[in-house]
């Protein structure tokens, strides 16, 4: 039993990205994604000091990909030695489920924000464009690979599939291995915090204003690379970060 | 569409010198940052690295180095560096060291141009210091007589952009836009009645205060808001006028005309770029360096300047006695620093130069002949472990330098050239008494010497001591002749080149092994000949007309063939240089003009001549 579980866990970890991009680019029929996948990826022992990457962050309506939509996108593409504004980009884009006041509070884009702005499916060209080639880096992958995936499967038919490196799941190897034993949790202790801001601040990263989709990006980036310096090296290979 | 980090952008807007930039500026420099993240205790930027960007400190704190280590400044939130090395030659003056966990957001160098070349409160901001050093430079360029006396054409990088003066505002800005520049000359339009002459200028900032500003509509004329009354300079002015004519106006750009047309546009910058490669500058660099590392990495500064004497047109002389100024340099430089590290020499000693350093016609792809003479009181057993390490130290950081180790190994590295003063006297002696061509085939360069560090007196003893003896030694200076003919010019019977067929470089003549090198050794037999002291070859070739040992005007035509010979050699290199090559000595004939061509087989044909009258004059008719 004890090993079974085991085994289940280190097939998830070890998925085969380069055969699944070559799977994916023989079966998919929409151009961009084609062009996507033909992109390909990397080899999994490679060092992460030879890998562009580039960091996503979405805002959204909500935290459920088949309910809700994206609002907004930031990116920004790195390597280990820098963070290159020079191709950040940022979109609004206008979600097919209606905004509802409270996401509106957390990422300050409103109803007349998004009357203005175009339909997903007008940038999804330099969306892809943009993660080509590069290994994605969020915070939380819960959010900007499953919203991405619906966004494609409601207006295409066709998901997307893609490694991401999560700076939170890399905090919660740090901070979560092990839970609270009784004793800690009746002496009152509680876990560190994961979430950027504070995962930032053990960086000695700057404040930045949270939930505006670009910034969220640059800090998400920022904070990948002080992982890296702290707790890693240029030659880890990407293995052992991407999921 | 907000698409500049706005996080990046609230940051500048809070620090000097980016406040004062206007808000159109400013979004377009955010959108150009890099960001990089260093853990405390490390390294930012090392000593000579290469820069490429301004570093501005986001958070954190850097602590600045002088290059002898000493703490220069501490840096937190809103401080710059790397200002200085963007200003010069892209190289790290000051190493930078993060203490803390540090967030750096990078200017780019072409960014940090374009606000420096824009912006006078972003400009006097970075460059207070560089502008107190160029000031310096023409206070020193005035009262020196100096080699370099440079045109202003020389800093010319690009063909001058312009456009009519009747085009609108809209067209000068796209024509600046298209080709990347921040000033636009403005012509006269052909009906004018000075037509095709310069009218004014106009940079980017005149757009922004007085087009955009003003309200002007798009359409206005360039040649109502341009500034006319124009400060220029005529293309045959020197470099350091432009210095001044910049400086006392307070101007980034001004263009340079020949003959009432533009000819280019020099900015502030390429002044203080081309200031850096001056070869007075590269020697008062060596000095200031304090390790070998640091040492090796002023290597492309003396390339650099050897390039550019070369392009100025400066003669074999003075190029050959710059670079061995250099390589001096190095050497005394080293040396002080193996003291450093070695403690002080436990006895006195010279350290020679030899070849052409001690000739002063030393080239860029020179290898290192050099040796040591130790006090009579020398001891092996109590002094020797220290030479021959401080000998070493100094041959191994040459050869880090570019100065390869001497395959005939003379070098103080041998025990056999670092000996006391005695035995060195008893060599010269063995040498001149009694010659054989054997031992004198290799000792040649022994004939030039100089001393470099410590006792060089030592050495000027040595030479009066060769000068004394050669000259009565007959069978000395039959044999040192001998030896000198052992090189010929590459003319064959038909009068033509010669190749040399060493496989390698086929169909091509080495200018130094085939023309400099025989020159200069004939020089130096009628030197000893005639008693003379002085060692480079055209020193030795004036004193040996003065003494009227050669047949009328023989010795001028060998200054001329010596002259053309090493510039051939000289230019070759300087080429190499310059298309990234490896320089050698090897030069096809093909690839010379038909000019330069005729007018080495004159110099070979005066060398050959010269050689025989040589071996007539020193082994007489055998």
């Amino acid at each position: 039993m004890y090993l079974s579980t085991e085994k289940i866990k280190t097939d998830i970890q070890q998925i085969d990205w380069l055969q699944l991009y070559q799977q994916r680019l023989a079966s998919v029929k929409d151009d961009r994604l084609t062009s996507f996948y033909k992109a390909g990826t990397f080899a999994p022992d490679t060092p992460i000091k030879a890998i562009p990457f580039v960091a996503v962050d979405f805002e959204t309506t909500g935290f459920d990909p088949k309910r809700d939509g994206i609002v907004s996108i930031g990116l920004v593409p790195f390597d280990l030695q820098r963070i290159h504004c020079k191709g950040a980009k940022h979109w609004i884009v206008r979600p097919r489920t209606t905004l509802d006041k409270d996401s509106v509070v957390v990422h300050g884009i409103t109803h007349s924000d998004i009357k203005s702005a175009p339909d997903m499916m007008r940038i999804v060209e330099y969306l892809l464009k943009a993660l080509e080639g590069r290994i994605v880096v969020v915070h939380h992958r819960g959010i900007e690979r499953p919203f991405l995936n619906a966004a494609l499967e409601k207006r295409i038919n066709e998901g997307i599939v893609f490694p991401v490196v999560d700076t939170m799941e890399l905090e919660a190897r740090l901070h979560r291995a092990k839970p609270l034993t009784l004793w800690q949790r009746f002496r009152g202790h509680t876990l560190p915090s994961i979430r950027l801001v504070d995962s930032r601040e053990r960086y000695h990263l700057p404040y930045y204003r949270q939930h505006h989709a670009l910034t969220d990006a640059l800090a998400t980036a920022e904070l990948f690379l002080a992982q890296v310096s702290h707790r890693f090296s240029e030659d880890t290979p990407i293995r052992e970060l991407w999921k | 569409m907000q698409i500049e980090p706005i996080e990046v952008l609230d940051f500048l807007r809070r620090f000097p010198p980016f406040n004062g930039l206007p808000e159109e500026t400013l979004g377009w420099v955010v959108t150009e940052i890099e960001v990089g993240y260093f853990k405390a205790d490390t390294q930012i930027l090392e000593l000579g690295q290469q820069v490429d960007a301004l570093h501005v400190i986001r958070s954190g704190a850097v602590d600045i180095y002088r290059r002898n280590g000493e703490l220069y400044n501490k840096l937190s939130e809103g401080g710059f560096f790397g200002e200085f090395g963007l200003l010069r030659d892209g190289k790290i003056r000051f190493p930078a060291k993060a203490i803390e966990d540090t967030l750096i957001y990078f200017l780019p160098v072409a960014v940090f141009n374009k606000l420096f070349d824009e912006f006078e409160q972003f400009a006097d901001a970075v460059e207070i210091e560089d502008r107190t050093r160029l000031r310096q430079a023409v206070a020193r360029r005035e009262d020196a007589n100096e080699l370099m006396t440079s045109k202003v054409t020389s800093l010319i990088t690009r063909e001058p952009v312009s456009i009519i003066s009747s085009a609108s505002v809209h067209e000068a800005a796209l024509l600046m836009t298209e080709s990347s520049i921040s000033s636009l000359l403005i012509m006269n339009p052909p009906d004018h009645p000075k037509a095709n002459s310069v009218a004014g200028i106009i940079t980017d900032r005149d757009l922004r205060t007085r087009v955009v500003a003003e309200g002007l509509p798009y359409s206005t004329p360039v040649g109502e808001i341009m500034t006319e009354e124009l400060i220029t300079i005529d293309a045959s002015q020197f470099v350091f006028e432009a210095m001044l004519a910049m400086l006392r106006h307070n101007l980034h750009h001004l263009p340079v005309l020949q003959k009432d047309r533009p000819v280019g546009v020099i900015a502030i910058s390429d002044i203080i770029r081309y200031e850096s490669q001056n070869s007075l500058f590269v020697v008062s660099n060596i000095f200031r360096q304090h390790s070998v590392d640091d040492l090796k990495a002023l290597v492309s500064d003396v390339r650099a300047s050897f390039i550019r004497m070369v392009n100025e047109d400066a003669n074999s002389r003075m190029i050959g006695s710059s670079m061995a100024v250099i390589g001096r340099s190095f050497k005394q430089r080293l040396l002080e620093l193996g003291e450093e590290a070695l403690g002080p020499p436990p006895i006195p000693y010279c350290f020679l130069a030899l070849g052409s350093m001690a000739r002063d016609e030393m080239l860029i792809v020179t290898d290192q002949d050099n040796a040591m003479i130790l006090d009579d009181s020398f001891d092996p057993k109590l002094h020797d472990d220290y030479f021959a390490a401080l000998a070493k130290f100094v041959s191994d950081g040459l050869d880090a330098c570019g100065y390869t180790y001497c395959t005939g190994n003379i070098m103080a590295t041998n025990t056999q050239w670092r000996q006391p003063k005695r035995v060195w006297q008893q060599y010269f002696t063995e040498w001149i008494d009694n010659p054989s061509l054997e031992g004198l085939l290799h000792s040649s360069i022994f004939f030039d010497l100089e001393g470099v560090w410590g006792k060089t007196e030592w050495a000027d003893h040595l030479n009066d001591h060769i000068v004394r003896k050669a000259r009565q030694g007959k069978r000395f200076l039959a044999a040192m002749s001998r030896n000198a003919l052992n090189r010929t010019p590459p003319l064959g019977f038909f009068k033509d080149f010669v190749m040399e067929q060493d496989g390698r470089q086929n169909n091509t003549i080495n200018m130094k092994r085939r023309g400099t090198a025989p020159l200069a050794d004939l020089a130096r037999v009628h030197a000893l000949a005639i008693g003379s002291k002085a060692r480079n070859s055209f020193l030795r070739l004036d004193e040996i007309i003065e003494a009227d040992i050669l047949p009328r005007g023989r010795g001028q035509d060998l200054r001329d063939a010596l002259e053309l010979i090493s510039m051939v050699r000289i230019r070759h290199q300087a080429l190499a240089l310059e298309r990234g090559e490896t320089p050698d000595n090897s030069i096809a004939p093909e690839n010379l003009s038909e000019f330069e061509r005729k007018n080495l087989k004159d110099a070979f044909q005066i060398l050959s001549n010269a050689q025989k009258f040589m071996k007539f004059r020193y082994q007489g008719a055998r």
